[in-house]
């Protein structure tokens, strides 16, 4: 009867040896341990056995029973082991490929440059106020401190527009009354007159419009954020300190502002403010024309009659304005050299910011 | 403006270096553009002025000479030369200083190859030519590099010092000034110079001044020679002029050439030099009439008119503006339609001249005239503008004038002339003048309250300061109730200096020189004070005002917002032209309907056609920006955010609504190693985004409908509404618009075009939040056959509003037709999600539900449930 097991043992052994797969695993289980297996029936020649040999003989069977089964467990460690061999060797990716993009959109450019514009200012209490981008030739010019045929209208040339189908005998210059805005500056009109006398600090982004012939340096349509804060006790030094401040948080905390006397019939005294170039750090590159300087705002302090204009008594209130360009910043930063790359929408271009 | 540095020291002492100084102006809001070195190449030690001592004939050659050159040096050198202005001096006897003095150059001076086509450097070197030694070399304007004249060489001036070094004898730098605005006191070499003497604490010369204060030569009033009649004082302010006779009109000395090429004017002669001299010198424009001209004129309206002068032919000069269709000839030889508003010079017999912008070429200086009427005036600058502006003319006498002339310059600058015109163009000169002013300005004062100043600077500047930069700059101050040692201003304290000037009031009062018409307030002075005592000496501070009141701008972020959805969503933003061709909107329509001009905002002055209007839509952008990239992409996914305008008949300005457009065309997803869908982004694809945008703007009461639109495909645009208000359309390019584009052909493009003021309207009420249920649900397919007409939303809101509160979610997994299908039909699959939100739902709960759902579709929509 031991040899019967004995036989039974060499003979599952061996066909675990054979199961190489969970499934056959399963199967030899099932055949050797199962309730119907071969061992169970073996247990039940038990009954038959001469009493005295049953303990032997069920000994035996318990033994090969659990032989069999450490054997089941080791089979199935082992063979797991092998499937996770096998998982590991044979799944390798070449990493180097490239991955499954998700759609991917770009803001403009010139949109980022105005967001940070935005949040700059946001944080010393400058709020965005919008205003028209077709202007009346009072508040573009008159308003600020330019009657018709003043000197200063030179520094902008002009797109002068009409509403519906214009009048087809040509109008003096002096009887046209609506502008494409040069500049973001009638918006200092329009918020004074909005908030008097409430104090004011806004900033005036938009585009804005120039007789320009299209060219790598120039362009018909761009961009200007307006700076205007009024108050009692505005001085030109705050306008320094505000100016070096953005530079500072654009362009980096070293940054070196330098201020100079320039004209603007809107604001006096008037200022320019030239930063320290970025490229050469003041040395003098051809970026900054071997100057050293990059100039990067015009300003000044709000002039008292445009100050008056905005419902303000200049007796009692000061303020100052300034004025930057929106692209100029991207230019220097980018290394753009093309200023029609901005509103040429070259997508290849477009998507090469952030 | 170009000014010579060398004639700014006429006037100032120069004690910095031009570098420094451009610096020191540019700061103080002269802005020097740049600074051309003359005399870069000329060596100290190798560039002389020299005499010629003798002219000799080449031995060897026909066209060569030898010079002997006397240069300062011990012994004089010769030089072999081919000059032909050095010909006629051949043999004739030099003696006693009577040669020619040139620019000499000795070995290994640095000169420019005279000639070579471009600009060749190259150290000169003695040599032999035709057997005759040359020790150095006599130069050419080309070969100082001067100018391209290499004809014959340089012939300088008789008092040219032999022996100086070429560089102190001519060397130069021109500085090119940016003067912006209505300055018209930086117009002239004295203005500069005058502004050099402010910030560089140095008096201006006493030359100078005499020029301006003293009158050089006399001249007298004489009411005789000329009449003088101002009809429009508004527009003349005042009118000078002086009669100068016995002129020899001949080129100008080189000197004064050099000067004026040097600040930009090419040379003509003596007499129209003299003017232009005098206008770059001091500002005040001139003009030179041919006075026999004149008188000629004259006498045609004087019968017995004869050739000698008398009083019947006194000219009579008249300021009056044009009369109505009145025409003039002007230097130019352009024929001048002139209009009421303009100012003319005229005589008794008409139009002579466009006041300040230009003569006229009947009364122009010629060769031969010998006595002129010389005009020094001052008109309003305003309508010098407006006349050179609507003439299209422009002179640089229009330019100065347009910019505010000192009013009393006008004798001073007549002296001027005069003297020059003596000296340079011979003759006898009979100065008289006559001067009517009309328009002379009341003195300007201002009350100057050193706080003030110091308030809007936001800096401490003592008030002796103030009252040392505004004298350094000729303005007069009164009042100065200063304490010299300590710059304060008050009264005197017992104990103090008696020498101290004591005032009561703080105020200083200015006086503002004729020559600052831009200076009438005190915030004028305080830049004065701000830009001489050095911007760059400011403290910088931050405001310590108090800050206003804080307020959102919803537009803003709400614009914003919808940027960064669609940017997430893959489309890429856009800025297109506001400026747009009108025929491009006129492609947008399939029905090829031509817009109205009527509907839109006119460029008056366009760049070129297709910027002549303002864009009413932003699609023209978006396609022309599509076809663009198609040429270099295969897909593009792009939108824009931005103003249209449209006009308001009875409104002053034109309405500026916001619009959101997008475009969608190309393979839904780039071709990669992954992805090979090649299906065409089509509506549902642009759909899906616009429906992305609604949920994340959290947008109620949306509605999509069948709609049309001019751009559109008929069949395949949505109109979508939100909270009641229709916001624009979605849909596929209309076949025929696709083409007017040039777009590829049989691929679908999808655009839409949305209001954004009426998208955003409902935007950012915050919705309350919803309960999320933990009772299990029961999830079940419900398949129904309803008739293609049928659109699937209609059987949707059917289903949810029958389902009610149980009825979690509705989803459309399938549509089918075809087999098993009639025809005209279509099968619509949803994935219904039962689920209660207090309790396990029951089999008998979901199945009553359902029943009631399909009975509602049958009854309602002729569905039948699909087997």
């Amino acid at each position: 009867m031991h040899e019967e097991l004995s036989r039974l043992q060499a003979e599952a052994l061996a066909a675990l040896a054979d199961a190489a797969d969970a499934a056959g695993l399963e199967a030899w289980r099932v055949r050797y341990l199962g309730r119907k297996g071969a061992l169970t029936d073996t247990m039940k020649l038990l009954g038959t056995l001469p009493r005295e040999a049953r303990p032997a003989y069920g000994q035996a069977a318990n033994e090969v029973k659990n032989a069999l089964e450490a054997a089941f467990a080791e089979r199935q460690e082992a063979l797991k082991a092998a499937a996770l061999q096998v998982e590991l060797t044979g799944a390798a990716l070449d990493v180097t490929l490239p991955g499954r993009l998700p759609a991917l959109g770009h803001l403009h450019i010139t949109t980022q440059t105005l967001r940070q514009f935005y949040a700059i200012f946001a944080e010393m209490g400058f709020q965005v106020y919008d205003a028209p981008d077709v202007e009346t030739d009072e508040y573009n010019f008159g308003l600020l401190n330019m009657p018709p045929y003043h000197p200063a209208r030179d520094m902008w040339d002009t797109f002068w527009v009409t509403q519906g189908s214009p009048d087809l005998s040509e109008k003096p210059t002096s009887a046209r009354e609506l502008v494409l805005r040069t500049h973001t500056s009638p918006g200092q009109i329009r918020v004074m007159r909005e908030r008097c006398p409430e104090p004011i600090r806004v900033i005036l982004p938009g585009k804005c419009y120039r007789y320009e012939q299209i060219t790598a340096r120039s362009e018909h349509q761009f961009y200007q954020v307006e700076g205007l804060a009024v108050g009692k006790g505005i001085r030109l030094t705050d306008l320094v300190g505000t100016l070096q401040q953005f530079a500072r948080r654009m362009y980096g905390a070293g940054r070196r502002l330098r201020v100079r006397g320039s004209y603007f019939p809107f604001t006096e005294p008037s200022i320019e403010a030239d930063m320290d170039c970025i490229l050469c750090g003041g040395e003098g590159c051809g970026v900054c024309k071997y100057s050293g300087w990059l100039e990067i705002a015009g300003a000044g302090m709000v002039h008292p009659t445009v100050l008056r204009n905005g419902g303000y008594d200049p007796e009692l209130y000061s303020g100052f304005a300034f004025g930057f360009g929106v692209e100029r910043p991207a230019l220097m930063k980018y290394d753009i050299h093309d200023i029609r790359y901005f509103y040429g929408n070259d997508l290849r271009f477009l998507g090469q910011f952030g | 403006m170009k000014i010579p540095l060398s004639w700014l020291k006429d006037y100032v002492d120069i004690t910095i270096s031009p570098a420094a100084l451009a610096e020191r102006l540019t700061l103080a809001g002269l802005e020097v553009e740049s600074a051309t070195q003359i005399g870069e190449l000329w060596d100290r030690d190798k560039l002389f002025v020299g005499r010629i001592l003798s002219v000799t004939q080449h031995p060897d050659a026909d066209r060569l000479v030898l010079a002997r050159v006397a240069y300062g040096a011990a012994e004089p050198l010769t030089v072999v030369t081919g000059a032909p202005n050095l010909y006629p001096f051949v043999g004739r006897d030099l003696s006693g200083g009577h040669g020619p003095k040139v620019a000499f150059a000795v070995a290994g001076a640095r000169l420019v190859d005279g000639h070579s086509a471009e600009r060749r450097i190259a150290r000169l070197k003695p040599g032999k030519i035709r057997g005759i030694q040359s020790a150095g070399m006599v130069c050419s304007e080309k070969e100082l590099d001067l100018s391209d004249e290499h004809e014959g060489i340089l012939i300088l001036p008789d008092d040219a010092p032999v022996g100086v070094p070429l560089i102190d004898y001519m060397g130069d730098t021109v500085f090119t000034f940016d003067i912006k605005g209505a300055f018209g006191h930086l117009q002239s070499v004295v203005g500069i110079a005058r502004e050099i003497a402010a910030l560089t604490d140095q008096p201006l010369r006493r030359d100078a001044l005499t020029i301006l204060d003293r009158q050089p030569v006399a001249i007298v009033p004489d009411a005789d020679f000329t009449g003088i009649v101002i009809e429009d004082p508004d527009l003349c302010l005042r009118y000078s002029a002086a009669l100068i006779e016995g002129l020899t009109v001949s080129p100008s000395p080189l000197w004064m050439q050099q000067r004026l090429q040097r600040a930009g004017m090419r040379p003509i002669n003596n007499v129209v030099d003299v003017t232009n001299y005098v206008m770059l010198e001091l500002g005040q424009p001139l003009h030179a009439f041919d006075y026999d001209l004149l008188r000629a004129r004259a006498g045609t309206q004087t019968p017995g008119f004869s050739e000698k002068p008398g009083v019947s032919d006194r000219p009579t000069i008249i300021m009056r503006r044009a009369h109505p269709g009145e025409h003039l000839t002007t230097l130019d030889d352009v024929d001048r339609a002139l209009d009421p508003d303009m100012l003319m010079i005229t005589d008794t017999a008409g139009a002579i001249a466009v006041a300040g912008v230009m003569g006229g070429a009947d009364t122009e200086v010629h060769d031969d005239t010998t006595t002129v009427l010389l005009e020094s005036a001052n008109f309003n600058f305003l309508s010098i503008r407006r006349t050179s502006q609507l003439l299209k003319l422009s002179s640089e006498a229009a330019s100065r004038f347009g910019k505010q002339v000192d009013p009393e310059l006008t004798v001073r600058a007549l002296a001027r002339a005069g003297q020059l015109l003596a000296e340079l163009a011979g003759g006898t000169v009979r100065p008289v003048y006559g001067d009517i002013y009309p328009g002379k300005p009341a003195p300007r004062q201002i009350d100057l309250n050193p706080d003030y100043v110091n308030r809007i600077l936001g800096i401490e500047i003592p008030a002796a300061e103030m009252v040392r930069i505004l004298e350094a700059l000729e303005f007069q101050v009164d009042g100065k109730l200063v304490n010299w040692d300590t710059g304060k201003l008050g009264s005197r304290q017992d104990g103090e200096s008696t020498n101290l000037p004591i005032y009561q009031s703080t105020n200083l009062f200015v006086t503002v020189p004729s020559h600052r018409q831009d200076v009438n307030i005190p915030a004028d002075l305080a830049e004065e004070i701000g830009r001489v005592y050095g911007y760059d000496r400011l403290p910088i501070t931050l405001m310590e005002d108090e800050l206003p009141p804080q307020r959102r701008n919803v537009a803003l972020e709400g614009e914003e917002k919808v940027r960064d959805i669609l940017v997430g969503a893959g489309l890429d933003e856009v800025i297109t032209y506001s400026m747009i061709n009108i025929v491009d909107e006129g492609r947008l329509r399939a029905d090829k309907a031509t817009p109205d001009p009527a509907d839109y905002v006119h460029v008056l002055n366009p760049l070129t056609v297709d910027r002549a209007h303002l864009r009413r839509t932003l699609l023209p952008g978006l396609l022309n920006t599509a076809r663009a990239n198609l040429r270099f992409l295969d897909r593009v996914a792009i939108f824009e955010v931005g103003r249209v305008f449209t006009p308001r008949p009875g409104e002053t300005l034109p309405a500026e609504p916001r619009r959101l457009a997008a475009l969608l065309v190309g393979p839904r997803e780039p071709t990669t190693w992954l992805a090979h869908d090649n299906e065409p982004l089509g509506f549902f694809d642009l759909k899906g985004i616009v429906e992305a945008l609604i949920g994340r703007l959290s947008l109620p009461d949306v509605t999509w409908e069948r709609g049309e639109h001019p751009a559109m495909h008929p069949g395949r645009t949505a109109r979508l509404s939100v909270a009641g208000a229709e916001v624009g359309a979605v849909g596929e390019l209309h076949p025929i618009v696709r083409a007017a584009f040039d777009l590829p052909e049989e691929t679908p493009v999808a655009v839409l075009e949305l209001g954004l003021d009426a998208l955003l309207a409902p935007w950012g009420a915050a919705i309350p939040m919803t309960d999320i249920s933990t009772q299990p649900a029961v999830y079940e397919d419900l398949a129904v056959v309803v008739d293609e007409g049928i659109p699937a939303i209609q059987v949707a809101a059917l289903i949810r509003q029958t389902g009610g509160k149980q009825l979690a979610d509705v989803q459309l997994f399938d549509i089918y037709r075809g087999k098993q299908i009639p025809a005209g039909k279509k099968s619509l699959a949803y994935a219904l999600t039962f689920q209660a939100a207090d309790r396990t739902l029951t089999d008998q709960d979901t199945s009553k539900l359902r029943a009631r759902i399909v009975r509602r579709l049958e009854q309602e929509l002729g569905a039948t449930l699909r087997a």
